[in-house]
């Protein structure tokens, strides 16, 4: 990263109230896992058009591009949290998304909630997954792609069981890549 | 995720659709490219190869049905999965009798997205080790630049093998077409002498006065025109190969100062008074049987003998069982080299029609209507329309050797020993073409005294 874009910002875009100390665990645990610098943002816009009243659900692509129209001049990435339920729109869900080698990352809290069946869940399970996916979106923005080692943050999740089966770090190969990656940045 | 960047289109109209599948798709580590319509995913699935397509069924213009069928001419090695948010049961039976691999009701499961594309790729993949294999298996069917996994050619490429580290004249017979210079280039190749000059001379082409001068060389003034000294072949072919083409016309004169030069390792040249010394290993072929021209009287018996010392006969195209994809498949890949063609391979139609064809003509023949082939075909696949002409002069001399005189018997039994030569003898397999059962066949097959080693068409 070039030093005027040295930090990695995180905001909370959801319709609710964000839980306490969920930002700040995020951002210690992204400090660790990324060696970079992560600042918290308050912002206080939310996105508009892209709710799917049909679905009842949020297209995380149009939330990206909202938060993609408005990013601090020093960030390097910009990860925002919401707990509005996505889609894209071939699929039933997605917990987030990324732009691959990009800037922006979205990462959902929604269906991190509960377990398959929609029952809750321990609010500390819930936070475990909400770092190996915030871990994962972001590491799409370095240009990571997913990883076969079922344990790597970089695994695909297309369940909660995924994510649960999943660590929050990186295995040696995509440590490897994302340091190579970091440095062409 | 270790693996190969395979290639994925994905067709939809909708902006919102591409993006998000296409990142979505990107993230496993594809190669995404995207196709806003019908038109452009065509041109798009007609320049480049792909692994999958993924394909939107409606959309204005070219629909999603449409850009199957397309596809599935285009490049059937391309897995097509269709997506729409409106099934109908009718659509869907379409797509999969249009060859669609599956039909996706959009939204669907994170979860039925992945395994469906980590399965699509796993057989992408097995394909293409299939196709390394036959490659590394192919290596195995070669001698230089002659394949054959006909096992008489293979043992004949080990008889050439042996006899190019050899210095002792070997003689090549067969028909026209059958690829006695290749083989003779072959030999020259594997010889001790590689480095050397391979030297060829059709002896059919010229007059006897030119051929004792281009064999022997001549002196200046030694006729006419002879203005300066001129080395003959022999003398070029010094330290290399010889290659005397259609040796059964030469003269009588002729077959007989080439036997004194092969003698005597020496010759003159036209008009010359000192002796020639030459190291040349002398390869000679012809498509003539010499044996009955040596009775006959037309050629020499001792020249016969005298080049009759490792004779090697190559088999005429119709009698090399299960040659013939082997080599549309050699040649397809030369000539995508030679002409820059991105062609990629023969449909299986276009392919049938090669293999039920006689080829008179042999192998040279199979070249040449593939280099035709490859001008004409419109797409990367050779198709048997662009085959067109070979079915329709196939048609012609079938109708005209067989139409008058052959009984339906005679088409029957013709028509039998086609389908088994194309299935090489495999009895299930021809039984199933011929939509009779395996007795029936075995029955056929002795009524009509068939043999495997039955190459000639009759």
């Amino acid at each position: 990263m070039t030093p005027v874009e040295s930090y990695i910002y995180l905001q909370w875009v959801g319709n609710g109230e964000v839980e306490e100390d969920m930002l700040e665990q995020v951002k210690d645990h992204l400090e660790q896992t990324f060696s970079l610098p992560v600042r918290i943002r308050q912002v206080t816009a939310r996105p508009q058009g892209a709710l799917d009243p049909a679905r009842g659900q949020y297209s995380s692509t149009k939330i990206l591009r909202w938060v993609l129209q408005d990013v601090p001049w020093d960030a390097g990435k910009i990860l925002s949290l919401t707990d509005c339920d996505l889609f894209i729109p071939v699929l039933t869900f997605v917990f987030g998304e990324a732009q691959l080698g990009g800037r922006g990352a979205l990462v959902s809290t929604a269906r991190l909630r509960a377990d398959l069946n929609g029952l809750p869940i321990p609010p500390r399970i819930c936070r475990e997954r909400l770092l190996k996916e915030c871990t994962h979106e972001l590491g799409h923005t370095f240009g990571l792609i997913h990883c076969s080692s079922s344990y790597c943050a970089m695994s695909r999740s297309n369940t909660v069981l995924d994510v649960d089966g999943k660590s929050g770090r990186f295995c040696r190969g995509c440590l490897g890549s994302l340091k190579r990656l970091q440095a062409k940045e | 995720m270790g693996k190969d960047k395979a290639r994925i289109l994905v067709v939809d109209d909708e902006e919102i659709v591409r993006e998000s599948l296409s990142e979505w798709l990107r993230e496993d580590g594809y190669a995404v490219e995207m196709a806003p319509d019908g038109m452009t995913a065509l041109e798009r699935i007609k320049a480049e190869p792909w692994a999958v397509l993924l394909v939107d069924l409606k959309m204005p213009g070219v629909d999603g049905l449409q850009v199957l069928e397309e596809a599935r001419k285009l490049r059937p090695d391309a897995q097509v999965v269709i997506m729409t948010a409106y099934a109908t049961v009718d659509t869907a039976v379409r797509a999969m009798k249009t060859g669609a691999y599956d039909y996706l009701v959009k939204p669907f499961e994170p979860e039925e997205l992945s395994l469906m594309m980590r399965k699509l790729i796993a057989q992408k993949e097995l394909e293409r080790e299939n196709v390394l294999l036959k490659k590394a298996l192919k290596q195995q069917y070669k001698f230089q630049d002659l394949v054959s996994k006909n096992a008489k050619m293979q043992a004949l490429f080990e008889l050439a093998k042996v006899a190019a580290q050899s210095s002792s004249t070997i003689l090549i017979l067969g028909e026209s077409g059958t690829g006695k210079e290749l083989l003779a280039r072959a030999i020259h190749a594997e010889s001790p002498r590689r480095a050397g000059p391979f030297v060829a001379l059709s002896c059919a082409a010229l007059t006897e006065t030119l051929i004792e001068s281009e064999l022997f060389g001549h002196e200046k003034g030694a006729f006419t025109g002879a203005n300066s000294r001129k080395k003959g072949k022999f003398e070029m072919a010094h330290g290399g190969t010889l290659f005397l083409d259609e040796i059964g016309d030469i003269s009588p004169k002729l077959q007989l100062d080439l036997l004194r030069a092969l003698e005597e390792q020496r010759f003159y040249r036209v008009g010359g008074t000192e002796p020639v010394h030459v190291d040349g290993r002398i390869i000679a072929a012809t498509n003539r049987d010499l044996k009955k021209a040596v009775e006959e009287g037309g050629f020499r018996e001792d020249l016969y003998y005298r080049l009759h010392v490792i004779p090697i006969t190559l088999l005429p195209l119709r009698e090399r069982e299960g040659d013939i994809p082997l080599l549309a498949e050699h040649f397809l890949e030369r000539l995508r080299a030679e002409m820059g063609k991105p062609l990629e391979g023969i449909s299986a139609e276009a392919m049938d029609l090669l293999v039920t064809q006689t080829w008179p003509g042999n192998v040279r023949e199979l070249r040449n209507v593939l280099e035709r082939a490859t001008v004409v075909a419109k797409g990367p696949i050779i198709e048997a329309d662009d085959l067109g002409f070979l079915r329709s002069e196939s048609d012609k001399t079938n109708e005209d050797a067989s139409a008058a005189s052959s009984s339906l018997k005679e088409m029957e039994r013709r028509h039998i020993l086609g389908v088994l030569r194309r299935h090489d003898w495999n009895i299930s397999h021809s039984a199933q073409t011929l939509g009779i059962d395996r007795v029936t066949l075995y029955n056929k097959i002795k009524k009509y005294h068939l043999k495997e080693e039955e190459g000639a068409p009759s």
